[in-house]
């Protein structure tokens, strides 16, 4: 795959990193050159090992949900030696999510530095990005104002939950379906026509774009150690969901106020997404990463956080996600197709405030059948996410068994 | 002490594939019993079931015989 | 030796026709993935198989001696090309189609890890096909088609399969199903209105 030359840049024009948190969403719709002129040109395309060390030093993880080291995913892409695949997910089926979405449709041309790079750095065959449709506007006229991304294919994807996930990515691509696939190795070695797949996170690719520009050095200015740079979260409050960028290691409640929800308000947060954990409302101090959330059973994971007030019953509100992440179920695997529907028919009746009390153990003895028993990961995040509502609702399901729900004190 | 095999038999399960249809319980019943509704459920769960040297045969009948071809036999 | 040649052809093929009978049903069981007749799920797969070979290895008998029976006019371009034979053309000609049927049936059973499962389940559902054709050749063709028992097995074996058809084709045929997901349109869905801050 070739890139184009664009068209030298003045040189009087003094490219500073930026600084401060506001690194991705720091220029809003900004035309190409405008985008070049304020980050630099994208540098040319590295050797693959150089380029996977300064990823490693850097420390970014998959800002996709799944935080898996990016080294390593581009290491393993590399190993084949044969040319492959690169494709920007920006499906972003969590239907709280908002990031991806505003990433693309506000700083496209991040996303599509990230993806040139790293498709010229492995040596790709094929370029793709992945998403759906209210976005691919604005992706198209990015690509077409540019005269290096010729080679990149759009393709518009379903909107569902599932939709996102690798596999179901790379099915959208080849068979027009966006269902996961049964993972016999992984995409890396073998994913889209069986060639080698790299699929990574439209943030993520964002990040890299501003790595390979500034460094892992500067990548790490913000963040903490384990938790370094900046990532998008979209904050789900009352008003309606609010992307904010923050650094590794921010609080929860630093992250609520900066998404315009007051955290004395919060009764609970559901961290992640529809796959994370809650977290209860005095705990907010948590810092939002990796390590500070583990206690929880929790992670950034997509960057959501999803806000329950006081006054509201979190088991209702648990049995209305279990509900719709049943009827997102692919239909492909029969533990998820029946054990999802299973699960939201038992919260259904513990937030109903039904009298059985084995309803709880019922519950977590379903998602001890569903979890690892899929080809993707829908129904393992599902049992997280209803196995943290018991925990942290636990006073909640002793009063619902009596037919009360200290919550909304009735 | 016996040293541990490095590789070991794993059974795959192609969950988009599996039908329920219970060849494969029947041929490891060691391994595999039916869950509540009707699909393989090996003791620890999962996707990739290990198999002991012993029950190698049966885990290739097994293998063999599902009618929709949900299993395959690996070495990890 | 012609005698003993065509007798030899009758009597393969009605042991053919009768082994077919069974694949057949035993096939349906396999699908409805319940056990019958006293064997467990896996062994209705066996066997079903194994008639399915063992008849083939019949029908091979029955063809081959037919070859060399000069009665039966045949040569070896009647075996893959229907309807050009010389002796009851229009029937032997189904044969012949059975035949070519059953040889694509059990060559895509055979390497069907190596094919896939697609391939192997399309090419199968011709066994629907081939068996009433194989039922036809033989009242068509067989000099038997007249004798009261011939009459009596065609009728035993055709009510095992159109029985077994029958019921492949009812709600309950497979002990378990999918369960069909309730899709439902998530109601906390909101329309984007992005604003953007930062925090330190």
């Amino acid at each position: 795959m070739t890139m184009l030359e664009a068209p030298e840049l003045r040189d009087d024009v003094v490219v500073t990193p930026p600084s401060g948190v506001l690194r991705l969403l720091g220029g809003c719709d900004l035309s190409h050159r405008a985008h070049r002129e304020r980050y630099g040109d994208l540098p040319a395309a590295g050797r693959a090992e150089e380029v996977i060390a300064e990823l490693e030093r850097s420390g970014l993880a998959g800002r996709g949900g799944a935080a898996f080291p990016t080294w390593r995913k581009l290491a393993s892409a590399a190993e084949s030696g044969q040319p492959g695949v690169v494709i920007a997910n920006g499906s972003e089926g969590e239907p709280l999510s908002s990031k991806d979405a505003f990433l693309l449709r506000h700083a496209p041309h991040l996303v599509i530095d990230g993806l040139l790079f790293v498709a010229a750095t492995l040596g790709a065959a094929e370029a793709h990005l992945v998403t759906t449709a209210p976005q691919l506007p604005t992706v198209q006229r990015a690509v077409s104002e540019r005269q290096d991304a010729g080679a990149v294919r759009l393709r518009e994807t379903e909107d569902r939950f599932i939709s996102g996930e690798a596999s179901a990515v790379v099915n959208a691509i080849e068979r027009n379906r966006a269902i996961p696939r049964d993972h016999v190795v992984r995409l890396t070695v073998s994913g889209l026509r069986r060639r080698p797949t790299l699929v990574l996170n439209v943030e993520t690719l964002a990040h890299i774009a501003m790595i390979v520009r500034f460094g892992s050095g500067w990548f790490r200015s913000e963040g903490t150690r384990n938790d370094p740079g900046t990532r998008l979260l979209t904050v789900v409050g009352p008003a309606g969901p609010v992307v904010v960028e923050a650094a590794g290691g921010t609080s929860l409640r630093d992250a609520l106020q900066a998404g315009g929800v007051d955290p004395s308000t919060v009764r609970a947060l559901l961290v992640g997404g529809y796959h994370g954990a809650w977290v209860p409302g005095n705990a907010l101090d948590t810092p939002l990463s990796p390590e500070g959330l583990a206690r929880f059973g929790a992670a950034p994971g997509a960057g959501i956080l999803m806000v329950l007030r006081r006054g509201e019953c979190g088991l209702a509100r648990t049995a209305d996600i279990t509900r719709y992440l049943a009827s997102q179920s692919a239909g492909q695997c029969g533990p998820c197709a029946n054990g999802l529907p299973n699960l939201s028919e038992l919260m259904s009746r513990i937030a109903g405030r039904n009298h059985d009390r084995s309803l709880p153990q019922r519950v977590r003895e379903v998602t001890g059948l569903v979890t690892g028993r899929g080809a993707c990961h829908h129904p393992d995040g599902t049992a997280r996410m209803v196995v943290s509502a018991l925990d942290v609702f636990e006073n909640d399901v002793h009063a619902h068994a009596l037919g009360l729900c200290q919550e909304t004190a009735s | 002490m016996t040293p541990q095999a490095d590789t070991r038999t794993m059974l795959h399960i192609d969950w988009t594939r599996c039908d329920g249809r219970g060849s494969c319980m029947e041929l490891l019943p060691e391994v595999l019993r039916p869950d509540p509704w009707g699909y393989p459920l090996a003791r620890e769960g999962g996707s990739d079931v290990p198999i002991p040297a012993h029950l190698e045969p049966a885990a290739a009948d097994a293998v063999g015989l599902c009618p929709v071809l949900a299993l395959a036999l690996r070495s990890s | 030796m012609s005698e003993a040649l065509w007798a030899f052809g009758r009597g393969t093929g009605v042991v053919a026709l009768v082994l077919m009978t069974i694949t057949v049903v035993l096939g349906i069981l396999t699908r409805s993935g319940r056990p019958a007749f006293g064997l467990p799920r896996f062994a209705v797969t066996l066997v079903h198989r194994n008639s399915a070979l063992i008849g083939t290895v019949f029908i091979v008998l029955h063809v081959v001696s037919l070859l060399f029976d000069p009665y039966a006019q045949l040569n070896v371009l009647d075996f893959f090309v229907p309807f050009i034979g010389a002796y009851h053309p229009v029937w032997l000609g189904l044969g012949t189609v059975a035949m070519d049927l059953l040889i694509a049936i059990v060559v895509t059973s055979l390497l069907r890890r190596w094919i896939g499962q697609r391939t192997f389940r399309i090419v199968h559902w011709a066994s629907y096909a081939l068996w009433p054709i194989a039922l036809f050749h033989s009242i068509g063709t067989g000099t038997d088609a007249g004798a009261p028992l011939f009459i009596l097995l065609a009728i035993v074996c055709s009510a095992a399969v159109v029985g077994s058809v029958a019921w492949r084709l009812t709600t309950g045929f497979q002990q378990r199903g999918r369960a069909t997901p309730d899709r439902r349109i998530d109601p906390s869905r909101i329309p984007v209105d992005t604003n953007v801050k930062e925090i330190r």
